[in-house]
């Protein structure tokens, strides 16, 4: 029943020399461990850029009044120290009674782009990359594949053989992007927008990956904007300037609309393409086009059931 | 200290002379001691890994301190090397167990008495499988808000959430078994089967499981038509059952080389036998798929057509491709030559197993992570070539795979050497 080699093999083996390859392996793993140490020195400056405050903070969902008041005094300082501006960052929380639609007029678009620049103004985006949450496709007349058309399309607007289809984040009632997320940092609020703790995402992408309408961006880079052109109207779910390492995306400007305003993209708008209202307000404008146009929606056979519509005249 | 007194059908921990909280740091220590004695090509070795490792680490680094701009991916292709690796590694992981179920389910005794090399290369692959996901985080300080408990964690819905779950609970799984194995041996006791059996059952369900999640995470989504196939979890696993048996047929015909284990010849052989065929049933789903992308035609097809011919004159892919489909087609053809598993034809049966190595790596990796994003959900255009920095990360986590099983198999070499009667 028993084995009979155990009590040999129960100590350590003699070795002769056994203290000075003990020496020496102790000094190689030493010098391993430096080295790695000094591999991973450049993480210093990483952790330079992030307070402890900010490593500890919870979900905002999580946040008490007094922790948020915290948070935005913090962030509000780290701007004035990074960027050099003075900016207010308030916690717009949805209306009651809302629900946020937005619809566009493809008979009118004319792909003049005004809206794709507001955008990247007013959400404090990186100059550098110039960063937009919106997309304008350039159409041949005749189909609605996507792949015959162009983004990166240049030259007077608008041709006669095209026509415009401006994207953004649809803010879908069955947000791929927010099932996928694994630490729940995106979600999808009473007034329909969906949005991001920028400071509770781990940067991972799956969202990137999961959305069908290419709406969200990640933050490759530490964005870089000029104290001047900081918008300081900012809310800490929407277009504060964002931090590295982290996804962002549309969020029908809430800073603006929740306080009343119209997004940034339609007051730019020159040609009235855009409409954007309450749904859930029976003599709103977007209620009557809903109701009374042709209306288009953008890959609707992928069931995300979009809170975006396009329509014709 | 021989004489044991505890019934060896005792199921409750037995009655030692020494504790175990004694005896399992001495077990450390000797295990550790074992791990660092060898040759001078084994310092050799070991040393190269350890520069790639720190060169591999130091590029991350560079990339958590300057932003995730130092690599080559973009919001068109977001997920790039990193990503393709992680899903390669989890069938590695998951291809150990076409060990696991010889020894076990057909009580194939040669098998068992080297099964542990499997379950070592799963723990190994699923080290590196952790790293490329942690490589890829663009807030790798922000890993703790995936911890159950103290994080937000977003089961059952996010596929990502089970992978977590997956992924560590058969890390967890193979260290058990692999240290009870081991520190029972150590201590010169017979394993106790109620301690080890069940978790190897398991294992092997676990191992599907690790690359169907896997599948899933990318299967699952509808704006991804190249992933939006029901094919990919079982297209996963055949891919997986080759890489798998391809690498520890390498690896024991190296270990039969270096360290004279003996009675490898017949395992060798059964994991020959198994590849055979589970490389054929991969090219035929690739076939299926194919058939179906490119006989309905449509805007379905685009990806696939970039991947193979390019697209508005984009071929990034396109070598990569068809040098896979060659090494794949090459090494099946080997396989079923039956005279490959003569002893004096080794060098081929390594050079096959090695073709459908790579053919897997480039197949399952680039082949199917960046055609997922091209074109993109708009329809754009956009390629992807891994930079500098995604190479050095790559290499840093291969090297420290091959660190973590180099050790783990000296640390198993007694037990290699000399199995336990039956």
């Amino acid at each position: 029943m028993t084995t009979t080699e155990p009590s040999t093999k129960r100590s350590l083996p003699i070795v002769e020399n056994f203290g000075r390859r003990a020496a020496v392996k102790g000094a190689f793993a030493t010098l391993g461990a430096g080295a790695f140490v000094a591999a991973i020195s450049p993480l210093r400056q990483a952790a330079k850029n992030s307070s402890a405050a900010e490593f500890m903070q919870q979900h905002y969902t999580e946040l008490s009044a007094d922790q948020k008041a915290d948070v935005i005094a913090r962030l509000e300082a780290e701007t004035k120290e990074q960027y050099g501006a003075d900016v207010t960052i308030a916690d717009d929380r949805p209306i009651p009674g809302t629900k946020f639609v937005y619809a566009i007029n493809l008979s009118v678009c004319n792909g003049n782009g005004k809206c794709v620049e507001a955008c990247h103004k007013e959400n404090n985006h990186d100059r550098d990359t110039n960063q937009s949450y919106i997309r304008v496709i350039e159409m041949p007349k005749g189909t609605m594949d996507m792949e015959q058309g162009s983004t990166t399309y240049s030259g007077a607007v608008p041709k006669d053989d095209k026509f415009y289809l401006p994207v953004q984040c649809q803010q879908c009632d069955e947000p791929p992007c927010v099932d996928v997320c694994p630490v729940k940092a995106t979600w999808k609020e009473e007034d329909g927008i969906v949005v991001v703790d920028y400071n509770w995402c781990i940067g991972c992408r799956y969202c990137e990956a999961a959305c069908p309408y290419h709406a969200r961006r990640f933050n490759w880079k530490k964005p870089e904007v000029p104290a001047e052109e900081i918008n300081p109207n900012q809310s800490y779910l929407s277009n504060r300037v964002r931090p590295v390492g982290v996804v962002e995306k549309c969020t029908y400007c809430l800073h603006r609309t929740r306080r009343g305003k119209l997004p940034a993209c339609l007051e730019a708008c020159p040609t009235g393409a855009r409409v954007f209202g309450n749904i859930l307000d029976k003599d709103s404008n977007i209620r009557w086009i809903l109701e009374n146009k042709r209306v288009y929606i953008l890959k609707e056979e992928l069931g995300t059931k979009p809170a975006f519509f396009y329509y014709f005249d | 200290m021989s004489s044991i007194t505890a019934s060896p059908q005792s199921t409750g921990p037995p009655e030692e002379h020494e504790s175990h909280v004694t005896s399992y740091p001495r077990f450390i220590a000797r295990s550790l001691w074992l791990a660092t004695e060898g040759s001078l090509a084994f310092y050799a070795w070991m040393t190269v890994l350890t520069a790639l490792f720190l060169v591999g680490a130091n590029a991350w680094a560079n990339q958590v301190a300057g932003g995730m701009i130092g690599t080559n991916m973009t919001d068109h292709v977001s997920w790039g090397l990193y990503i393709a690796n992680f899903t390669f590694m989890v069938g590695l992981a998951a291809g150990g167990v076409m060990m696991v179920i010889p020894a076990y389910l057909y009580h194939d005794r040669k098998m068992h008495d080297v099964v542990i090399i499997g379950e070592l290369l799963a723990i190994a692959a699923i080290v590196m499988c952790l790293l490329f996901v942690v490589a890829d985080l663009g807030r790798p300080d922000r890993f703790w808000h995936m911890l159950p408990g103290i994080g937000k964690f977003n089961w059952p819905i996010s596929m990502l959430t089970w992978d977590v779950i997956v992924l560590n609970g058969y890390l967890i799984l193979n260290l058990h078994i692999c240290g009870y194995l081991l520190y029972m041996r150590f201590l010169g006791r017979k394993p106790n089967p109620v301690w080890y059996v069940p978790f190897v059952m398991l294992s092997i369900v676990w191992a599907i499981s690790i690359h169907t999640v896997t599948a899933f995470l990318y299967c699952g989504l509808g704006g991804r038509p190249f992933w939006n196939t029901a094919l990919l979890a079982p297209r996963f696993l055949a891919s997986a059952f080759v890489s798998g048996p391809a690498f520890i047929i390498a690896a024991m015909v190296l270990i039969k080389k270096l360290t004279g284990v003996s009675g490898l010849d017949q395992p060798i052989a059964t994991l020959a036998r198994i590849v055979r065929v589970t490389i054929l049933i991969n090219l035929l789903m690739v076939a299926s798929e194919l058939f179906t992308e490119f006989y309905t035609g449509g805007s379905h097809v685009s990806a696939a057509k970039y991947l193979f011919f390019g697209l508005h004159g984009k071929t990034a892919l396109v070598p990569w491709t068809w040098t896979a489909i060659g090494l794949n087609i090459t090494a099946a053809l080997l396989f079923l030559w039956p005279g490959l598993l003569e002893l004096r034809w080794r060098p081929l049966l390594v050079a096959a197993c090695c073709m459908a190595f790579v053919g897997a790596w480039i197949e399952k990796g680039m082949g199917l992570i960046v055609p997922g994003f091209i074109p993109s959900t708009l329809h754009e255009v956009v390629e992807y070539v891994p930079s500098q920095l995604e190479w050095k990360v790559t290499v840093g986590i291969w090297a420290f795979g091959l660190m973590v099983f180099t050790i783990a198999i000296k640390t198993a070499l007694p037990t290699l050497k000399h199995p336990a009667e039956h």
